[in-house]
């Protein structure tokens, strides 16, 4: 056993040493195959991990955020810019409303907007990025084009103007990030499209009668899954930042609650100038918090998926079972379970 | 040349997207802005009819057929006519922009040369040392501040260092009492007002770079003219820096362009944060007093100025890159 073998249990620890007394020959193989798959070896990953416990504690909080906070966080309810207390934990802002709550409540707004631009952006990305890749040509030279105008547009400067000459709102806010953000992963499914369609299954798909819509949903797409599920996670991001730099600016709806609109009320206040930093620091560190757990299994989906990105730590724990040290060498790690070695 | 020739139709087509946009946005939008607009700069007083008479044009305040329009606008976009401000009446918006644009340049090119010199020698050395502490520390802190939203942390720095320590100015992109001119006094007040803008940006911007070095140098690192290399006994440094490095920065400069597009959006933060006298800030003001010239003006300028950088970054990346040029 003194070769790298190694087999991966689904908590995925590395098991081999355990496993040498089995009499059962299958039993390893059985446990690798269980962990093989993209999902299992998101799970083994930490920064997924970390990622997704991020990311569900403020799902948690969106949803159920407002019928926990211990004040109505429109309602004046201190002096203003009281500092951090038992009675205010994060203090009063400089209206006298109880800054825990707004930031409790406000991550309803800004989630919600990060989820339903998140979800309008990859599926126009979709559409317009895997048509563009699948079809070539005209299609593709027109696509592609729009795609890279969209994208050399700088984008805050075309969302500020497109969101000064529309009424303040949040469909406003919606609209012009949907319109703004789509482009970028549009390109990344184009050519991920185009990769995809020499292949032979696509061409079988078509030998077989198959019409082009349903090659492309079901043949192409299914393939290319974690590259979307990667631009869904970096886009709500996007959408969140941008919807809080919004507001901000002063260009959302002041009397909703949101990160961004607790961000503006700090700012117009004068809340740095009063020394009154509890007021700007829990919704900025939200909305950092929401960003790094998503920019996590993003990296984490890149690590699973290009394994030259997996580091030697994690190469070294992986082979950890196995007697001698491993020599540090900067060529890719590759991981073989037993039965490939056998066969 | 035909590669060049590409881009450069390719960035006519994006200047000429951007102009009909703003042609087309007052025209669209509910509330008719240009009747609104109108009624402001006769409000300022004494204008000149035919100053009216070009802002009706401008914002389709007019019964002409929309392609007759459209041709005027054009007209007057070749002529550099973009209309008069109402913020800083009677300004025409090409002035206003101008006291903007030499700020933004210096601020911006400051702050994308630093970053992406330091960014990619973080990520070349983390690369290199794979699983070293510091390959281990520098990037998840970099990716951790750069997912820091620019908006929060700005005026976190500010408050600090500007209001708490007092140890730089506040606002400002120079000392109000020394005049511009060429002189060192000036250019050290500059200098010392450019760095809390600059840092700022650089905590939020490395990350990216670091981390798109580090990758691509990783996958350049595992080839064979690499192993050659050390095979035949070069220094360390030179094989880092010859040999993967100067490959591994090709993909890393193609995003460099695009990035300037976003750092362009951090830079109106700044500006706005640190009252630096940009065209950001301009763009700010001029959407809080609703100066919908301005604000067009300024929109155009700073996609053209993206435009141009971008073709420049392909103009460098066909003399980097000798493939490009029979491609």
């Amino acid at each position: 056993m003194g070769s790298a073998i190694q087999t991966i249990n689904a908590s995925g620890q590395t098991d081999l040493g355990q496993m040498q007394p089995t009499s059962e020959p299958d039993a390893p193989l059985r446990k690798a195959k269980r962990a093989s798959g993209f999902i299992g070896l998101l799970r083994q990953n930490r920064k997924a991990s970390v990622g997704a416990v991020i990311i569900v504690f403020f799902l948690i909080l969106a949803i159920f955020g407002p019928y926990i906070v211990p004040y109505d966080a429109t309602k004046i309810v201190g002096r203003r810019h009281e500092a951090p207390s038992m009675d205010h934990w994060f203090g009063t802002d400089g209206s006298g409303k109880d800054v825990f709550s707004q930031t409790v409540v406000g991550a309803r707004l800004s989630i919600a907007t990060g989820l339903i631009v998140g979800g309008i952006v990859t599926i126009v990305g979709i559409i317009i990025g895997m048509s563009a890749g699948y079809f070539r040509g005209k299609v593709d030279d027109i696509l592609s084009t729009l795609t890279n105008v969209m994208l050399i547009i700088p984008g805050l400067p075309l969302l500020i103007v497109l969101a000064a000459f529309l009424p303040a709102g949040f469909w406003s806010i919606v609209f012009v990030l949907s319109v703004t953000g789509w482009a970028y992963g549009a390109r990344v499914l184009r050519s991920q499209t185009m990769a995809l369609r020499e292949k032979d299954f696509v061409a079988s798909a078509v030998v077989a009668g198959e019409s082009k819509p349903r090659i492309i949903l079901r043949e192409v797409l299914p393939n290319m899954m974690s590259i979307v599920v990667a631009g869904l996670f970096g886009a709500v991001n996007y959408a969140i930042g941008a919807q809080a730099g919004l507001e901000f600016l002063g260009l959302g709806n002041p009397s909703n609650i949101s990160w961004g609109t607790n961000l503006y009320w700090a700012q117009n206040n004068g809340a740095l100038l009063l020394g009154a930093w509890w007021t700007l620091i829990p919704s900025g560190l939200c909305i950092a918090l929401v960003a790094f757990g998503f920019s996590m299994i993003n990296y984490a989906i890149d690590e699973v998926t290009n394994p030259r990105l997996r580091s030697q730590r994690q190469t070294a724990s992986i082979l950890k079972g196995q007697p001698g040290r491993i020599r540090s060498s900067r060529a890719t790690p590759v991981i073989r379970d037993e039965s490939e070695k056998r066969g | 040349m035909s590669y060049i020739f590409r881009r450069l139709f390719f960035y006519l087509i994006a200047a000429w997207a951007s102009i009909t946009f703003n042609f087309f946005l007052p025209r669209m939008m509910p509330g008719d802005p240009g009747v609104a607009l109108l009624a402001k700069l006769r409000g300022q007083g004494d204008v000149r009819p035919e100053a009216i008479q070009a802002m009706m044009k401008a914002y389709g305040v007019s019964d002409d057929p929309l392609i007759i329009q459209y041709v005027d606008y054009l007209k007057n976009m070749f002529r550099g006519e973009l209309g008069i401000s109402t913020s800083w009446f009677p300004a025409p918006v090409t002035q206003v922009i101008g006291t903007g644009f030499i700020w933004t340049v210096l601020l911006m090119s400051t702050a994308v040369i630093l970053s992406f010199g330091i960014g990619s020698l973080l990520g070349v050395i983390g690369a290199w040392k794979r699983g070293s502490w510091m390959d281990n520390v520098t990037p998840p802190v970099f990716v951790f501040l750069g997912s820091l939203p620019y908006f929060w942390i700005a005026p976190l720095l500010l408050f600090a260092f500007a209001f708490h320590y007092n140890w730089f100015p506040a606002r400002h992109a120079y000392n109000t009492d020394l005049s511009p001119g060429f002189y060192w006094d000036f250019f050290a007040s500059v200098a010392f007002h450019m760095v809390l803008p600059v840092i700022s940006l650089l905590i939020v911007s490395i990350g990216g770079w670091l981390l798109g070095m580090r990758n691509t140098m990783i996958t350049v690192l595992s080839e064979d003219y690499v192993t050659m290399a050390e095979a035949k006994g070069l220094g360390s440094r030179e094989v880092m820096f010859r040999y993967g490095a100067r490959n591994a920065m090709l993909p890393t400069l193609t995003s460099f362009g695009m990035s300037l597009g976003f750092l362009l959006s951090g830079s109106l933060f700044t500006e706005m944060i640190f009252a630096y006298p940009g065209m950001g800030y301009l763009l700010i003001n001029s959407v809080r007093n609703l100066d919908y010239p301005l604000m067009q003006g300024l929109f155009l300028m700073i996609t053209l100025a993206v435009l141009l950088a971008n073709l420049i970054v392909d103009l460098l990346y066909v003399r980097l890159d000798p493939r490009i040029r029979e491609g």
